[in-house]
């Protein structure tokens, strides 16, 4: 999991004019032939700018998309699961971490990320906003919603940034086990009782809308994303992605039986393009902006974790014994 | 050997994991920082991961299917000390408790790979492996917030003097104790408190906190006898397995 990029806001398009035209041009030719941008080269302002908030939002999906899982863990029934959910929302907290770390090499601090985060200034995937009521909406998560951030993060990983494509790769080899961890949760649920697979359909029914926004605004309501895509920032469009993941996991739902609560959706052969009844883009609007099920919990829940584990990043600072050897 | 000595053992060691080990995943997502949720998680997998392997041996011996013993017991049917299943409270009280519990866990594993019950002594050498990941984990945080500010210090010890009577619980004797001893299985807790005590000393000894005095160890745990918290930790652990105790998950 669990960001994708393409839901979140696009620093302001202004100041390219006051870029060295000659650096820019040469900064232009490498994306062009494929070479990677790393931490010490040259980059316009609106590239570094770009970068910070997007890989930054990422990060922050990932430690605020461990919540609505992580309230699972304790929950999860037998050992098996009990474990691998563990270590799945064990790696999306690593995930952050990289994410973190790779944002830091644009030149903006883990701290001033998270301050960010928690004053509500910097977004995070609006999909966490919504809150997982039972057990199979973990595994919808951890299918689907995984699924979703995969096709994203792949295109992205083919982008134009080095220590971000580097993270990307990592993140995705590790997506892949969650995907077929939450696919298998899944195929338990739909051919379980009864009762399990009345579970997995209410949570498809409660979360289709909300998978319907993970990918973004349709592409003729979205902007700025020329300049974004020949930079390599943005590697695909919202729209396509949308329906790459729709001809992915459409047809694995409906072979488990389970029905997805949108009448109009079917393939159109002759384009090879999903057709479907757009999802409320009103409600993806005012979620966003602060107005979800959940915003207030999760933030307050991420403000709490700050708050209380002050001291202990404080007397980090203090150090009074040192390491000379390495730990492990 | 003595089966039932043999299972009571085994019962309380693996349901010290496995009650920590789920206090431990508590952490994800709410630690004071992103490598610490990172390391409660990886503790919290080691130990439910240990506890697992150990029903599987009590199951080999007739006892039920792992699952069906971790989900279905009432807290009464749980041999876990009671240090385990206090609440996870600020950061110094689950540091505190995972380095007085790991310190002595890795003792007692130690001494099972000696054990004259084979499936043990095999399991436990390759627990001690995980294990010193943990005691270097605890080590490493006590000493440095057991020096760093005042308040990281006066937290630590505020904990360190709330949980050390409980710490005394872990070694609960077994009504079975000379069996046990006699057998082979384990060389006591009389013997594995002696040796927890004087590694505890060192490593306290290295930082500006202070032993507490000696108290009155919290013990019935091993009895089944545990506080107001065990049965809603159960109680949430199997809400969903509940539903149906049946069904494949």
């Amino acid at each position: 999991m669990y960001g994708g990029g393409n839901t979140f806001e696009s620093a302001k398009f202004e100041g390219l004019e006051n870029e060295d035209p000659q650096k820019l041009a040469e900064f232009e030719a490498r994306i062009e032939r494929g070479e990677k941008i790393e931490p010490s080269d040259w980059m316009p302002k609106l590239y570094r700018k770009q970068l910070i908030r997007m890989i930054e939002q990422h990060a922050h999906s990932e430690i605020i998309g461990a919540l609505p899982e992580g309230t699972w863990i304790t929950r999860a029934p037998g050992f098996k699961r009990k474990l691998a959910l563990m270590a799945k929302v064990q790696d999306e907290v690593g995930h952050a971490q990289l994410l973190y770390s790779a944002a830091e090499t644009l030149g903006k601090p883990r701290e001033a990320m998270i301050d960010d985060l928690i004053t509500g200034k910097s977004k995070y995937s609006n999909i966490f906003n919504y809150p997982a009521f039972t057990w199979a909406d973990s595994c919808f998560i951890s299918w689907l919603v995984d699924a979703g951030a995969i096709v994203n993060q792949l295109a992205n990983a083919r982008g134009s940034y080095g220590p971000y494509c580097r993270a990307l790769d990592r993140i995705c080899a590790e997506e892949s086990f969650h995907l077929k961890y939450g696919h298998h949760c899944v195929i338990h649920m739909a051919t379980g009782s009864e009762k399990q697979r009345e579970m997995m359909q209410a949570a498809i029914n409660r979360w289709w809308g909300p998978m319907m926004h993970f990918f973004g605004p349709p592409d003729k309501v979205s902007v700025h994303t020329e300049v974004l895509m020949k930079w390599k920032v943005k590697m695909a469009s919202n729209d396509d992605c949308r329906n790459q993941f729709l001809d992915m996991y459409v047809p694995k739902i409906w072979e488990l039986g389970l029905t997805i609560p949108d009448p109009n959706l079917k393939k159109n052969e002759d384009t090879g393009r999903w057709e479907y009844t757009e999802p409320d883009w009103e409600e993806f609007k005012r979620v966003i902006n602060g107005d979800g099920p959940c915003n207030k919990e999760r933030l307050a829940v991420r403000r709490t974790a700050e708050e209380r584990g002050a001291w202990v990043r404080k007397a980090l600072l203090a150090p009074k014994t040192e390491y000379v050897a390495p730990l492990a | 050997m003595n089966q039932t000595a043999l299972k009571e053992l085994l019962y309380k060691i693996a349901d010290d994991q496995l009650i920590l080990g789920h206090r431990n995943s508590e952490w994800t997502g709410m630690g004071p920082l992103l490598e610490e949720d990172i390391a409660f998680s990886s503790m919290a997998q080691d130990k439910v991961g240990q506890s697992h392997a150990i029903y599987q041996i009590l199951h080999e011996i007739g006892e039920g299917e792992p699952d069906q013993v971790a989900f279905m017991r009432n807290a009464e049917q749980f041999h876990n000390c009671q240090m385990v299943e206090l609440p996870n409270g600020e950061y110094d009280f689950s540091l505190m408790r995972h380095f007085l519990y790991d310190t002595a866990e890795a003792i007692r594993f130690d001494m099972l790979t000696k054990s004259s019950y084979e499936p043990l002594a095999l399991l436990a050498k390759k627990i001690q492996g995980e294990l010193r990941y943990h005691t270097m984990h605890a080590k490493t945080w006590i000493k440095q917030l057991g020096t760093a500010t005042e308040e990281s210090k006066s937290r630590l010890q505020t904990s360190f003097n709330e949980l050390f009577p409980y710490a005394l619980g872990m070694f609960e004797q077994s009504p079975y104790e000379n069996d046990i001893i006699a057998d082979g299985i384990f060389p006591g807790e009389e013997a594995l408190k002696e040796k927890w005590m004087a590694r505890v000393e060192e490593i306290i000894g290295q930082t500006d906190l202070k032993m507490p005095e000696v108290s009155e160890a919290k013990l019935g745990g091993r009895k089944g006898e545990h506080t107001e918290y065990l049965q809603p930790l159960l109680d949430e652990m199997s809400e969903v397995f509940k539903i149906d105790p049946t069904a494949d998950w």
